[in-house]
């Protein structure tokens, strides 16, 4: 810990900490980001210039490699695909400081009790967030199946799995040296760990779990910290940490669920049958032309996208409807659902990409108590973030979740290819209400004749 | 390590969770996935020990691997994720702005 050093460490904390502040609007977040980077080539240049290193060649092809993947992943990525870029970055990083842990431990086998003990927690959490992270990449992208594997005894092997790190961490901290083959095992049960805790969780649940890793992630590197005795990188590693740790708790709120639910349970394993008894109400469909009518007449327009939207690649044909409104005099905004994408605020990037101001980005929260107000709501490819029976209904197996108060506009009107189910497997009640129009078909060719009728005109 | 260091790492881990705990929670849900990818990228900082390590692996073929890995794949971490957040976040622009540029 040599003093000058670690002056500059706390700069770059400190730019670190900038950085996430500024993210607080979209207005700063980019220069935020950018302070951040600054940040973090100021970390990298003062680590290797201000010590006394043997040889940089291995670091250069490291830095190298790196640079360029890094670079042509970030390029090249789809933004419907950012779920798995970052799963795939999480479990890198928690690969990375599992890594360094492991080499301080290879260079002085003859560690101090404490130290041995953060080696062995850099590795634990590291190895279970880069294996589990592989899974979860694994599940977003559609190489595995996204449903839960579940197979008899599975707890017991988890709980199994735990107990024995804990017993071989233990005896690994009491004598590092002695115990080189107890930390080899400890590699392999923590990788087999990961893939234990994620195989269970549905793909519909993966929003919670690259939350999760997000997590693990930093609190990854920050047991590194403790290893190597760096600040920078535990204050670093928290705040990343705390990070995950918010987006996983408001992601589990937004779904209604308990994060042990989502971690345990297994939900979506059973075929959902979805047949909630004969459907005998009858909803009222409507053409294009009839549509185009009630959005012509509206003074206040709100959206609400669900993925759907982005399946059928309608964001850009959503901006330009939503353009042709404003330009006829109606105040546009769009509503959007903690979970309406595949990660935390992944609807607002799509939108974003597809040119949608960002003042008209709206949070659930701030849309519900302005819905009364609003002459027609489009609801496109979004079905249980806008079923009521969330609010009502007490046996439904959504009630208490959250939802976009749809219904409570003067008149909805719902695009979407039937009267299907959504992934609570749950009639929507909404689409049989007084006020509720079906116009049906896909989302992009409705948003189409929307946008053809509007031209005409 | 001497006990004096071990209790001030771990006063500064608790002090940097609470900041974090503050900081994030301030962050709109709207760009909810820039700070995902954003906070990625700064986890790469684990980069320093991997500088260290790649640095200090001297004729050990082992140390040497895990070194190297562990530069090569923070980095990726470090460039990739502020590289991606960079581009998100560039699209996010008010009406005014859109306007101004088309």
């Amino acid at each position: 810990m040599s003093g000058p050093l670690q002056f500059v460490y706390i700069l770059c904390a400190f730019l670190f900490i900038l950085g996430l502040k500024l993210l607080s609007s979209p207005a700063t977040a980019r220069r935020g980001n950018q302070l951040s980077s600054l940040g973090m080539l100021l970390a990298v240049v003062v680590t290797l210039a201000g010590n006394e290193l043997l040889s940089f060649q291995w670091i250069a092809v490291g830095v190298v490699a790196g640079a360029l993947i890094g670079a042509l992943a970030a390029r090249l990525v789809a933004m419907t695909s950012m779920p798995e870029l970052v799963a795939l970055f999480n479990g890198f990083g928690g690969l990375a400081s599992l890594l360094v842990a492991w080499f301080e431990y290879r260079s002085d086998p003859d560690l101090i009790t404490f130290t041995a003990a953060t080696v062995f927690i850099s590795v634990l959490i590291g190895g279970v967030t880069f294996t589990g992270s592989l899974v979860a990449w694994g599940k977003l992208s559609e190489r595995l199946s996204g449903r839960p594997l579940l197979f008899p005894g599975q707890h017991l092997v988890n709980i199994l799995a735990v107990v024995a790190l804990l017993a071989g961490g233990v005896m690994f901290s009491m004598a590092p040296a002695a115990n080189e083959p107890i930390f080899h095992a400890i590699l392999c049960v923590t990788a087999l760990l990961g893939i234990l805790l994620v195989i269970p969780i549905g793909g519909a649940d993966m929003p919670v779990v690259i939350s999760l890793l997000n997590s693990y992630s930093g609190l990854a590197a920050c047991a590194t910290g403790f290893v190597i005795q760096n600040t920078v990188l535990i204050v670093t590693g928290s705040l990343v940490g705390a990070s995950g740790i918010i987006l996983t708790r408001i992601m589990c709120k937004a779904m209604n669920r308990s994060l042990a639910n989502v971690l345990f349970s297994g939900f979506g394993s059973a075929a959902s049958g979805g047949t909630s008894g004969t459907e005998t109400r009858e909803a009222k469909s409507v053409t294009a032309g009839d549509a185009y009518v009630m959005l012509e007449a509206a003074r206040s327009v709100v959206f609400v996208p669900g993925y759907g939207l982005a399946v059928a690649q309608a964001q850009h044909a959503a901006r330009e409807l939503g353009d042709l409104l404003e330009a006829n005099g109606a105040e546009v905004r769009y509503g959007i659902h903690p979970v309406a994408g595949r990660m935390p605020g992944h609807m607002n990037v799509l939108l974003a990409e597809a040119n949608v101001p960002y003042d008209q980005l709206t949070e659930m929260d701030a849309i519900n108590p302005t819905m009364d107000t609003v002459d027609v709501c489009v609801v496109i490819g979004a079905n249980d973030v806008v079923n009521p029976a969330a609010l009502s209904e007490e046996s439904s197996p959504i009630y208490g979740m959250p939802i976009i108060e749809a219904h409570r506009a003067r008149t909805v009107i719902i695009m979407k290819r039937s009267l299907g189910v959504g992934f609570a497997g749950i009639g929507n009640d909404l689409f049989y209400k007084d006020n509720s129009r079906m116009l049906f078909g896909d989302a992009k060719a409705s948003l189409q004749a929307l946008i053809a009728e509007f031209k005409e005109a | 390590m001497s006990a004096e260091i071990a209790v001030l790492l771990t006063f500064i881990f608790m002090l940097a969770v609470v900041a974090g705990f503050e900081l994030i929670s301030k962050v709109p849900s709207t760009l909810h996935t820039p700070l995902m990818s954003g906070s990625n990228a700064i986890s790469g900082i684990t980069i320093v020990g991997a500088l260290l390590a790649a640095g200090s692996a001297g004729d050990d073929t082992l140390a040497i691997v895990l070194g190297t890995a562990a530069v090569t794949l923070a980095t990726i971490n470090v460039v990739g994720g502020y590289l991606v957040t960079d581009r998100m976040l560039e699209m996010f622009r008010k009406k005014k702005e859109r306007e101004e540029d088309s």
